[in-house]
């Protein structure tokens, strides 16, 4: 695999197809857990290592694995890596497992990881699967730490812990109650769609500029011909 | 009346979709007709109970005599993936009708988040097998309420001239979180 390609399958999962502001898939956690960056950010890693777990082992047994059975077999394979990452989480970083709580053991439910073990890593090569998980990876921590990110910066007046100036004598506490986590993300939503349609018209008129110029040039070459 | 408590407390002041958020995958997916939305409560409340019920029996008689505990997600998500296909089965066979109406939604169970979180916060709770599937009904009737009413404002809003940036996923977010907030008015009820 060619290094453009590599790097189109990353990013693909960071903007293009963000699971989250895009996809929609793995909405559980993403609401239930962002109640502040850190936390967004320990449950987007957490489910980037088992992505990454799951892409691997899938993609190296893809051929031993039958047809019929694949579906539970990725759950199995998924099922191990949450509980290899929940039990080191239990011991090496308690304070973050106490506040993930329930949603550590629900990562095997997340679609994502099922979604690209299923639409990807069953079909590619081990390394663009490890370029898929990665990207898809990143893209899903991203988008929970900026929601974390939001919901502490409004809810609690902090960023990553610290106070904020103004906002910290000021928090708007409904950002940190379960309401607060749909209307953010929602909002945020209709920014990523915002942009992103800037962002298509952008392409679509620069792709339409470089066809008239094209044109223009086609037409004067053939009118000097003639002439 | 302690079971009184425990399925007012699921059903309103803890409801598993607005203020626990599992399921939300079926809760946006699935709710955008009043219909479908009944049909997948349906199968959510049948595999939900008795999911809880396989799962408990399995803690307490496998899981914990044999000292197994840290196999519970693995061995629950797997019983839960047999239990939809074998209520699939049996549903086809014993009552085609009822598999006509639920048919559709019972793959799409799987993958619910909330079935395995009930299970889970069932054994977390140390609840008796009695409380345990008391507390699954009382949250997957909280979870058809949520859907019913959610998916009854959805229908509404085709009507609305809502701005581009905001139509679909976006608006769909931002009237599950006022329903949300109409829900934590129940706070302290319980």
């Amino acid at each position: 695999m060619s290094v453009t390609t590599m790097r189109r399958e990353f990013l693909k999962g960071i903007l293009k197809e963000n699971p989250v502001f895009v996809l929609l898939l793995g909405m559980c956690p993403t609401l239930g857990v962002t109640t502040s960056a850190v936390n967004g950010l320990g449950m987007g890693l957490a489910t980037m290592a088992v992505l990454l777990g799951s892409n691997i082992v899938v993609s190296l047994a893809k051929n031993v694995i039958p047809d019929k059975v694949r579906i539970p077999a990725f759950i199995v394979i998924i099922a191990s890596f949450v509980t290899i990452t929940d039990l080191s989480m239990a011991a090496f970083l308690p304070p973050l497992h106490e506040q993930l709580g329930l949603f550590i053991p629900l990562i095997v439910v997340n679609c994502v990881i099922l979604g690209r073990a299923e639409a990807f890593a069953s079909k590619n090569t081990l390394l663009s699967s490890i370029v898929d998980g990665a990207g898809m990876g990143v893209g899903f921590t991203f988008a929970l730490t900026l929601l974390g990110a939001v919901r502490e910066i409004l809810g609690s007046g902090a960023f990553f812990g610290f106070p904020l100036p103004f906002l910290a004598e000021n928090p708007i506490l409904l950002f940190v109650m379960p309401p607060g986590a749909f209307l953010a993300l929602g909002f945020l939503t209709a920014a990523v769609n915002q942009s992103r349609e800037k962002w298509d018209a952008a392409v679509r008129r620069r792709a339409r500029r470089v066809r008239e110029v094209a044109a223009t040039a086609l037409v004067a070459g053939r009118t000097g011909e003639r002439s | 009346m302690e079971y009184v408590v425990i399925v007012i407390g699921a059903v309103l002041v803890n409801n598993i979709v607005l203020s626990q958020f599992l399921g939300i995958c079926p809760f946006l997916g699935v709710s955008s007709r009043v219909s479908t939305a009944v049909g997948m409560g349906a199968a959510v409340i049948f595999v939900m109970t008795m999911a809880t019920i396989v799962t408990y029996l399995i803690q307490y008689l496998i899981l914990v005599p044999l000292g197994l505990v840290f196999l519970r997600t693995v061995a629950f998500i797997l019983v839960i993936a047999g239990l939809v296909q074998l209520v699939e089965i049996v549903l086809k066979k014993v009552s085609p009708a009822l598999y006509q109406a639920l048919g559709v939604f019972l793959p799409l169970i799987t993958t619910n988040c909330a079935i395995l979180g009930v299970a889970i916060l069932a054994v977390q709770r140390d609840f008796n097998l009695a409380q345990a599937t008391v507390y699954a009904i009382g949250s997957s009737l909280g979870f058809v309420l949520a859907l019913y009413v959610f998916a009854g404002l959805r229908e509404k809003m085709d009507l609305l001239d809502i701005p581009r940036a905001m139509r679909g996923a976006p608006i769909a977010l931002v009237t599950a979180g006022l329903l949300a907030l109409a829900f934590s008015g129940f706070a302290g009820l319980v």
